[in-house]
């Protein structure tokens, strides 16, 4: 927190590497189309995701249902980052226009990545990316015994906006966020 | 089985209304439609009486088709356990952009407090 603003950030924008908790390298890129080089990896790591990880009905199971939902989300007007460790897809996030001028957020990490800050900087990098294109509003729906990732979408500036239903409901102004320039840390 | 389906007009209550009458003419259920006035739906409650109406003709199949006024959920919970009906039938909720599904309020209120088994439809 610095003194002068209670603006979200700094995020890092793509490509962003660093060390993880394991010691592992991970960078994390941003995935234009589903032509890049790359993609055939993201799918391969949601074809292999634990389903007992999946939320809300995603990632779909079976590849056929992987592909045609990947190929809603990567491509025409959404920002997707993905965090490769070596030749791995290991995260990935997204935020998808909801056809309202706001974005809907998910981030997911293959469970062999957990615990180790993969999400924090994923994510972080993610709403690097969408500031940097200008994106403003963004939001998400979590379920809320999911107390993990509620915490990740707190530590990064999110506010919880509704919590009377199964969901809660979070959002984040990212109009005044600020972006870090240097990419390193 | 004696079915209760409840529909307000979003689309996955469409879907479960054609996929419950297929379902009815199978099995030979004994369906009820209660039409819900659903504020998160755009389709008026006589549209949606009307759209029920011609998919039941259509498959031959004879059922009641309710106008149920009043708050949606807690009186298709009501009905439910008034007439003896076997299960509750609804639409297994939206999708957000990113593909999430969402379930709408009705739906939360029915599972968590009717009397009988309830079923979404998916």
């Amino acid at each position: 927190m610095t003194s002068d603003t209670d603006a979200p950030g700094p995020f890092p924008t793509p490509p962003h590497a660093f060390e993880d908790a394991d010691g592992r390298e991970i960078t994390v890129r941003s995935l234009a189309s589903t032509d890049d080089e790359g993609f055939e990896s993201l799918v391969a790591m949601y074809d292999d995701f634990d389903p007992s990880m999946r939320a809300q009905g995603i990632p779909p199971t079976g590849e056929d249902r992987v592909r045609s939902w990947l190929d809603t989300l990567v491509g025409g007007d959404a920002y997707n980052v993905v965090a490769w460790h070596d030749d791995d897809a290991v995260g990935h996030a997204t935020l998808v226009p909801d056809g309202d001028d706001a974005y809907e957020l998910a981030i997911f990490v293959h469970q062999d990545s957990q615990g180790c800050g993969v999400g924090t900087r994923l994510i972080r990098t993610l709403l690097g990316y969408g500031a940097a294109n200008d994106v403003g509003h963004v939001w998400l729906t979590v379920e809320r015994w999911n107390r993990a990732a509620i915490a990740l979408y707190e530590k990064v500036g999110f506010e919880t906006m509704s919590a009377e239903s199964f969901e809660i409901e979070m959002e984040m102004d990212l109009s005044t966020a600020r972006v870090q320039t240097d990419n390193t840390g | 089985m004696k079915v209760l389906l409840g529909i307000g007009g979003s689309d996955d209550s469409l879907d479960a209304l054609d996929r419950t009458v297929e379902r009815a003419v199978e099995a030979g259920d004994e369906l009820t439609v209660a039409v819900l006035d659903n504020p998160e739906s755009d389709r008026s409650a006589d549209e949606v009486i009307d759209h029920a109406t011609s998919v039941l003709e259509e498959a031959g199949l004879d059922a009641d088709v309710r106008h149920l006024t009043g708050d949606p959920g807690s009186e298709l919970v009501e009905l439910a356990g008034r007439e003896g009906f076997e299960q509750v039938v609804l639409g297994g909720g939206e999708r957000s952009p990113m593909g999430k599904i969402r379930l709408g309020h009705i739906a939360e209120f029915v599972l968590l407090n009717a009397p009988v088994t309830v079923s979404l439809v998916r």
